[in-house]
């Protein structure tokens, strides 16, 4: 994958296919030289331990049409690449979660990417989903929860384009104005 | 930061539009993107559909994204099904592709067969 955002993209689907109705999104820069830490989890039906260890695996899939499932291990080793650790977490019927950590200097990094392009598509085609994405710097902090907006909406659809644009935007200047100066690629 | 209270003035906006059209069958731009169509460039052929459609104004169409097609060797892939279930695939599409369909397809009713299914497997 060229950046972390279709990672993000890649993994929060699933999110979904594991049939949950909460997905958090939170990316979290803390320290110096500093740490970014991507957490996506969810509530989804989780998965038997026998599977969690084997999950990493690329020739682990829940799907028939093929035997490869590359999500999961592209992101491990990107974030190893790296020097950063990967993490999955699963209990049956509770959900799963998700961690990858990023140090922030080093070079085999992959670039953040566009953050609030997938968000905002994630919204889009999963606008049933109570969406929560979480952006966290030692200077501000963002948090947008698409439960709230359905509420202001009172009845108007999510997936309406002035709303859709409204979303892309709020995520896009929220997440410049918490990673600006902290990742040098984003300015 | 924006704030959800700039919400008020954009659902009045939305509402003013909304027409009775708004349920009726609408053709639909599905778009591969699982682990596959991401890493062969999903992503960016998704946002030119959608821009290209916004740049026209087009509102009767809406573009979503499914998961693997089964077929990762034609990635990316699209497929179109208008509103009487009529499917036309397309396959290892650019973003240059993507608006071309929108013209030619969506807008001219003439799918591009040389960006089919059809015509790759030739």
């Amino acid at each position: 994958m060229r950046d972390l955002s279709l990672h993000i993209l890649d993994i929060a689907q699933n999110a979904v296919g594991a049939k949950a109705d909460r997905i958090t999104i939170s990316l979290t820069a803390e320290g110096r030289p500093g740490v970014l830490k991507v957490v996506i989890s969810d509530n989804g039906r989780g998965m038997e331990p026998d599977l969690l260890d084997r999950v990493t695996d690329p020739f682990t899939t829940s799907r028939k049409t093929r035997q490869v499932g590359l999500g999961i291990p592209l992101l491990k080793q990107s974030a190893e690449l790296a020097g950063g650790v990967f993490s999955i977490k699963s209990v049956v019927n509770e959900g799963t979660e998700v961690i990858a950590t990023f140090p922030v200097d080093s070079v085999d990094r992959v670039p953040v990417g566009n953050i609030a392009d997938t968000l905002a598509m994630l919204v889009a085609s999963h606008p049933e989903i109570n969406w929560e994405f979480r952006f966290t710097s030692e200077y501000e902090e963002l948090e947008f929860n698409l439960a709230d907006v359905k509420e202001a909406l009172e009845g108007v659809s999510i997936t309406n384009r002035h709303v859709q644009e409204w979303i892309q935007n709020t995520l896009s200047e929220g997440f410049k104005s918490v990673f600006g100066g902290v990742l040098d690629e984003v300015n | 930061m924006k704030s959800i209270k700039e919400l008020e003035a954009i659902r009045e906006r939305a509402l003013k539009e909304i027409s009775v059209r708004e349920n009726e069958n609408k053709t639909r731009i599905v778009v591969g993107m699982a682990t596959c169509g991401i890493a062969a460039g999903a992503r960016p052929v998704m946002n030119a559909f959608v821009e290209e459609l916004n740049k026209r104004n087009i509102h009767t169409v809406n573009v979503t994204m499914t998961g693997c097609v089964g077929i990762c060797r034609f990635e990316p892939i699209a497929e179109i099904v208008d509103a009487n279930g009529e499917k036309t695939t397309y396959v290892k599409l650019d973003a240059e592709k993507a608006r071309r369909i929108v013209a030619e397809h969506i807008v001219n009713g003439r799918p591009v067969l040389e960006f089919t299914i059809g015509a790759a497997e030739k």
